[in-house]
């Protein structure tokens, strides 16, 4: 395509406040997310990550109320204008615990409901139905209680429920921190399978960003409210301001700033263990000629 | 010093969750309980306290079996903070959260108030001696409730999964504390299955699968063993997965930490300059 990705997100200046809140749980959030992108909005405990997210399907100023300033436009509308059911099939969002989500007595009721709630006829509830469950890798499990699944498994369900909406952007909040490293994995495959495969926009809320980072175009980090951080993974990582707001860095990348520290001779900054791997084996083998 | 002795345990619902696990941690060890989900790590270390009870098998506490004992003398010496803190909170302020104990152990009024100061001090709460718990953010409440632990001093303390939802900083804190407790004397027994905490804490670690224990050993061996860590449904650290792909390069391959690593490669490209 060679026209430019329109913006699916627009904020400008944007301001919250919680009903209860002495001070802004974000300010002067400028902000602009391109259809098909993956982004990772990460930042310190308490940066007003999460709540800035909560913008983007109406929760925030519909369902928290408060103190919303400045623009927020999501797939063309204006979020103040819509209420959160418009705003649902559009921005779909995963929350960090999904035993707060299903509530079902199977996987395919689970996935089936917010169709259901739509008045989707039956047929078209099928088809999409079993199109979600198999992009979150979950046919097997469509006839089993969500309960008896494991953390990782029932994270695909809420994932495959928030698809069959077929939303352009899903928020993802910490996904993956109550499930273990397989499962974890897994999640983040199926999560970049949607975005490569189908062009659904991601935004992932994220602490891990050694797991997550190779999926991402672009990260964002926050802190004490305000956008700090705004760009391509490598530079960000790299970045002094990274390091002083207090992000955990992926590992590759800690240890290629140690070595370069020390005047060791590597060309471009590794986010993964694979770049890791290469550049360091580079350095060795000119070491040994 | 905890003996488990081939321990069974099935819930009420039947799922088997411990099928002949066997172990011993010494006094003052460090210790990280690590496995997937449902491997059955906080199934055993309920029984470390007396909370369940094995259906075969025994639990020692120095000595001592835990069906011969209550809940509220093993509690003296082991102190388990759960994974979710709002299992544990039910007072309306912090204060009366961390002095809750002090007070059934029958500690005097004066020796609360010391320990109740010096504990919430210790984890940076003393401004929110008269919040409610549950107003606090996620990080908060499990600061408080390892201080209501903390202040009756117990000689084991098991955190079930201390670094979930905790950020980048709160999980360097939490390193330290780790640490200083240790350093005190403490046991220190974390459940976990975040591999990168662990590879930078390196304790003794004791690996679960499928309610038994599959391997224990110090972290820089049993972390950089594919087989191992797979066998027990992990992933390698991300340190210990470059040095596996540099081992035609003749580096040590018990290599978990950032730290180590630029200290080996420093060294292997120092020696020819």
């Amino acid at each position: 395509m060679a026209t430019e990705k329109l913006a699916i997100i627009k904020a400008k200046s944007l301001t919250y406040t919680y009903p209860i809140g002495a001070k802004p749980a974000f300010e002067d959030v400028t902000l602009e997310i391109k259809e098909g992108e993956f982004v990772i909005l990460t930042g310190p405990s308490g940066c007003g990550k999460t709540t800035l997210c909560r913008c983007f399907n109406g929760l925030i100023p519909h369902f928290y109320g408060g103190r919303l300033d400045g623009e927020i436009e999501v797939a063309g509308m204006r979020v103040v204008e819509h209420q959160i059911h418009e705003l649902a099939q559009h921005v779909g969002l995963v929350f960090q615990n999904p035993e707060n989500q299903l509530f079902a007595l199977s996987v395919e009721k689970d996935v089936a409901f917010g169709l259901e709630n739509l008045g989707i006829p039956r047929e078209e509830i099928r088809k999409r139905v079993d199109w979600a469950l198999q992009m979150a890798d979950i046919l097997d499990l469509r006839e089993r209680a969500p309960y008896e699944l494991s953390g990782g498994q029932q994270q695909r369900v809420a994932i495959a429920s928030v698809l069959a909406m077929h939303p352009e952007v899903i928020v993802l909040d910490e996904p993956t921190s109550f499930i273990d490293p397989l499962g974890a994995q897994k999640i983040f495959e199926v999560i970049n399978e949607l975005n490569e495969k189908l062009g659904i926009t991601i935004i992932l809320v994220e602490h891990r960003l050694d797991l997550a980072s190779r999926y991402a175009d672009r990260i964002i980090i926050m802190s004490k409210g305000r956008i700090v951080l705004d760009g391509e993974p490598r530079k960000v990582f790299d970045s002094e301001e990274a390091r002083l707001v207090g992000v955990g860095i992926p590992k590759a990348t800690r240890l290629f700033q140690i070595l370069r520290e020390h005047r060791f001779n590597i060309s471009e900054v590794p986010v993964t263990v694979e770049e890791a791997s290469i550049v360091i084996k580079e350095a060795l083998k000119r070491d040994r000629s | 010093m905890i003996e488990v002795n081939d321990v069974y345990y099935v819930y009420p619902n039947g799922v088997q969750a411990l099928k002949g696990a066997s172990l011993t941690v010494n006094d003052g060890e460090f210790i990280a309980l690590m496995g997937q989900n449902g491997a059955g790590k906080t199934t055993l270390v309920k029984h470390f306290n007396g909370l369940l009870k094995p259906n075969k098998g025994e639990v020692l506490i120095d000595g001592v079996n835990t069906k011969d004992v209550s809940v509220a003398t093993l509690a003296r010496k082991v102190g388990l903070v759960f994974q979710n803190p709002d299992h544990q909170f039910f007072c309306e302020t912090v204060e009366k959260e961390v002095s809750f104990a002090l007070k059934n152990f029958g500690f005097e009024e004066g020796t609360i108030e010391k320990r109740v100061n010096w504990a919430l001090n210790l984890l940076d709460l003393t401004q929110y001696r008269d919040a409610s718990p549950f107003m606090l953010s996620g990080g908060e409440r499990k600061r408080v409730a390892l201080a209501s632990i903390l202040a009756w001093d117990p000689q084991i303390v098991i955190l079930d999964e201390p670094t979930i939802g905790q950020d980048h900083a709160q999980k360097e804190r939490l390193r330290q504390f780790i640490v200083q407790l240790n350093a005190q004397g403490k046991t220190v027994i974390i459940v976990t299955h975040d591999i990168e905490f662990v590879a930078e804490c390196k304790p003794r670690i004791i690996l679960m699968a499928d309610g038994r224990i599959v391997a224990e050993g110090e972290t820089n061996k049993v972390l950089t063993d594919p087989e191992l860590v797979n066998h027990a449904s992990l992933v390698l650290p991300e340190v210990a997965r470059i040095f596996i792909s540099l081992r035609d390069f003749n580096l040590p391959k018990d290599v978990v930490d950032i730290y180590d690593a630029s200290k080996v490669l420093l060294e292997r490209l120092g020696k020819t300059k």
